[in-house]
């Protein structure tokens, strides 16, 4: 058996729908943003595979942006949560009750 | 390689450079000179806002794809790009005030607004996937910081932590999207997707059509459309009001920017695929939007409902898909920055110290205390309900009669009734203000100059696009002659 | 075999070297043992206690200005890969980068994120 572009894509499908599963399930805001990077990095897997399939360095080249911004989505994210949790000393988005969700 | 290739044009993104520059300067003064009163940022940043207009004003009628094919500059860019200036320096001169009285007069807050504008820029000027998503995510996190920076108030934070785990999840998807759309077609470009789409033997399609739905997704929050509207109106009400307005105008032309590019032009070839996707979408918004505005006690709410409608409104011009249709998207986002601003603005300078006048029926008796302020907060409510002779009117009316052209008659009929029902609850806002009796005393803040600036440009703006339309709905058709390759 | 042998080289090197230089310390640095220098590294904070316990948030600013300077880097490989063809040009634009990433960092010292009290 060799492995080849659908395996990646299968195993990339399979990180990003844990992903949004723990995305859903989860009410720790904290675990909920590392479910959100895990999408992130299942897409990059995608890319990379992709890129290696069309034979073109586009897949690299955007995982490098993605890989990026995912930093500074984390940094932002995290400033974030640790002003929440000054404020009301929990991270439990269910405990966010100001308004309706 | 060959670097001639790249073609580098700084003219090309010298909007982006002048703001971006002038965000950098902006901080830099703060750091270097720190003072206790910081309207001067406000102005360095009207400033540079001014000097960006200026060179977005000489690349009208430009037309080249510059920086290896990574950005191009048309007249569509162009047109989205001077609406997104327009829209910051509003907001810019309406938070002078508004930001002292509120704690949030930091060098920071006038530095985001400007790198949102520059990610929002990089949106519309993208012809690659990588642009647009470098540009999104550059608006998007300026946004998630601004929504929360008021961080001593709970509203705030939560309203930020609110739009960062829904923003950065959306992000996600779209970001599948690019990649699965990359996968099927081969390419990031803009105009070789468009290529490879349109060949007969085009293979990956179910491929392309489930990348192509997870990109609408992305779309679809960033510009808040039903059914992924939900962070919407808490994000609205828990933002300090002058970046709730900013982000009703801005992130969301620019959301549009990009997503009429990529579906209405890139993937043209494909419409017949997301056409009843996109039908069923601006059906969908324009109901729940103005349904769910109807019951609604504070502004705020009221107006992200009302801002959900229009950006149902502008799908229906998407779903027309002729260039009647785009450019009456470029027109109607035109017209809402400057009536939306406005409403938003007479929000602004109601209410004394950190405290706001956020329930409609507090507004009773503005018609007394501040007459010039209700006939502004009127005149903007009648635009945003389409009534004529304002500039509302005549983008609605444009839009519709794209959708009827394009043969989508129920659709327009249904966009009609949904602006009939949204005239209800724009009228109560009216009638409150005139007709009911004030149960006590409406605080007024001090008056800021600069903000009545604002409010006099967007009045201004509102009734002269309304009254004198042509040459501006002529350049918007002019922004499509190009863009269509 | 003929691309594999470098690398092999330079793993006999690297390990070679490695091992020098623990042995070197094992047999000729001098050693004073106190309760302190027994006790496990951790990064400063002390090792004892409840494993459950709090860390100081300013850790976390620590963190995160370093994970968004660290990363920035990643744009350095693809220019380090074409660094020759893309000559002035491409020294230029590496040269802007670094700038804003530059300003980036003398705003975060200005503001008193580095500093530790």
């Amino acid at each position: 058996m060799t492995v080849g572009l659908a395996h990646y894509l299968f195993v990339s499908a399979v990180l990003f729908s844990l992903g949004v599963v723990g995305v859903m399930v989860r009410r720790n805001a904290i675990i909920i943003f590392m479910s959100i990077e895990l999408m992130l990095n299942a897409v990059n897997l995608t890319f990379v595979a992709f890129g290696r399939f069309h034979h073109t360095l586009d897949g690299q080249l955007f995982v490098f942006f993605v890989m990026v911004v995912a930093a500074a989505e984390a940094v932002v994210g995290l400033a974030i949560i640790i002003s929440v949790f000054r404020l009301r000393e929990s991270v439990d988005v269910d405990r966010m009750n100001l308004f309706k969700w | 390689m060959n670097v001639a290739a790249i073609n580098i044009s700084l003219g090309g993104i010298g909007p982006l450079l002048i703001l971006s520059a002038t965000a950098l300067v902006v901080l830099a003064i703060d750091c270097f000179w720190p003072s206790e009163r910081r309207s001067h940022l406000a102005y360095v940043t009207v400033a540079g806002c001014l000097v960006a207009l200026g060179a977005t004003w000489r690349l009208w009628g430009a037309q080249e794809a510059v920086f290896g094919r990574m950005i191009i500059v048309d007249n569509y860019s162009t047109f989205f790009t001077g609406i997104f200036i327009v829209g910051t320096t509003i907001t810019t001169l309406l938070s002078i005030g508004y930001t002292s009285r509120m704690g949030i007069d930091r060098a920071e807050y006038y530095a985001l607004l400007l790198f949102a504008t520059v990610g929002m820029i990089m949106m519309a000027q993208g012809l690659n996937l990588i642009t647009i998503f470098l540009g999104l995510e550059t608006l998007s996190i300026s946004l998630y910081i601004l929504a929360g920076i008021q961080r001593q108030r709970a509203a705030s934070i939560e309203a930020s932590l609110k739009y960062f785990l829904l923003g950065a999840f959306s992000s996600a998807f779209f970001l599948y999207g690019v990649a699965l759309t990359y996968g099927a077609t081969g390419s990031l470009d803009l105009e070789h997707i468009t290529r490879a789409v349109g060949e007969t033997t085009f293979a990956s399609k179910p491929l392309l059509l489930i990348g192509v739905g997870l990109m609408l997704i992305g779309f679809g929050f960033k510009v808040a459309t039903v059914p992924f509207h939900v962070w919407t109106p808490d994000v609205y009400e828990g933002a300090p009001t002058s970046v709730t307005a900013f982000m009703s105008v801005g992130a969301k032309a620019a959301g549009f920017g990009a997503f009429v590019r990529v579906f209405s032009i890139s993937l043209q070839p494909l419409s017949p695929d997301w056409t009843h996707l996109l039908w069923l979408l601006a059906v969908a918004t324009m109901v729940v939007g103005n349904v769910m505005a109807i019951a609604q006690t504070n502004i705020k709410r009221l107006l992200a409902y009302s801002s959900i409608a229009h950006a149902g409104y502008v799908v229906v011009a998407m779903v027309a898909a002729s260039a009647l249709g785009t450019s009456s998207v470029l027109f109607y986002l035109l017209v809402y920055t400057f009536m939306n601003l406005g409403a938003f603005g007479v929000v602004l300078v109601l209410g004394r110290q950190d405290e706001e006048v956020l329930a409609i029926d507090d507004f009773a008796g503005l018609g007394r205390r501040a007459p010039a302020l209700a006939a502004a907060m009127a005149l903007f409510m009648f635009a945003l309900a389409g009534i004529p002779p304002t500039a509302g009117f005549v983008g609605k009316f444009y839009i519709f009669s794209a959708a009827v052209q394009g043969g989508f008659v129920g659709l327009a009929v249904i966009g009609v009734l949904a602006s009939l029902v949204s005239v209800y609850y724009y009228f109560r806002v009216v009638v409150v203000m005139y007709f009911m009796e004030p149960a006590g005393e409406i605080p007024l803040a001090p008056r800021s100059a600069p903000a009545t600036v604002a409010l006099v440009i967007a009045a201004a703006a509102t009734l002269a696009l309304g009254l004198f339309p042509s040459p501006f709905i002529t350049a918007a058709s002019r922004s499509l002659v190009a863009v269509l390759f | 075999m003929d691309t594999a042998f470098p690398l092999f080289l330079m793993l006999l090197f690297a390990g070679g070297l490695a091992g020098a230089m623990l042995a070197m310390g094992e047999f000729i640095g001098p050693k004073r043992l106190t309760s302190i220098k027994l006790e496990p590294f951790e990064c400063g904070s002390t090792p004892i206690g409840p494993g459950r316990q709090r860390f100081n948030v300013k850790f976390y600013l620590v963190a995160m200005l370093f994970i968004i300077f660290d990363v920035e880097v990643v744009f350095l490989y693809p220019w380090a890969v074409i660094f020759r063809d893309l000559g002035v040009f491409g020294l230029v634009e590496m040269a802007c980068f670094i700038f804003i990433l530059a300003a980036a960092l003398v705003y975060v010292w200005k503001r008193g994120a580095l500093e530790w009290e």
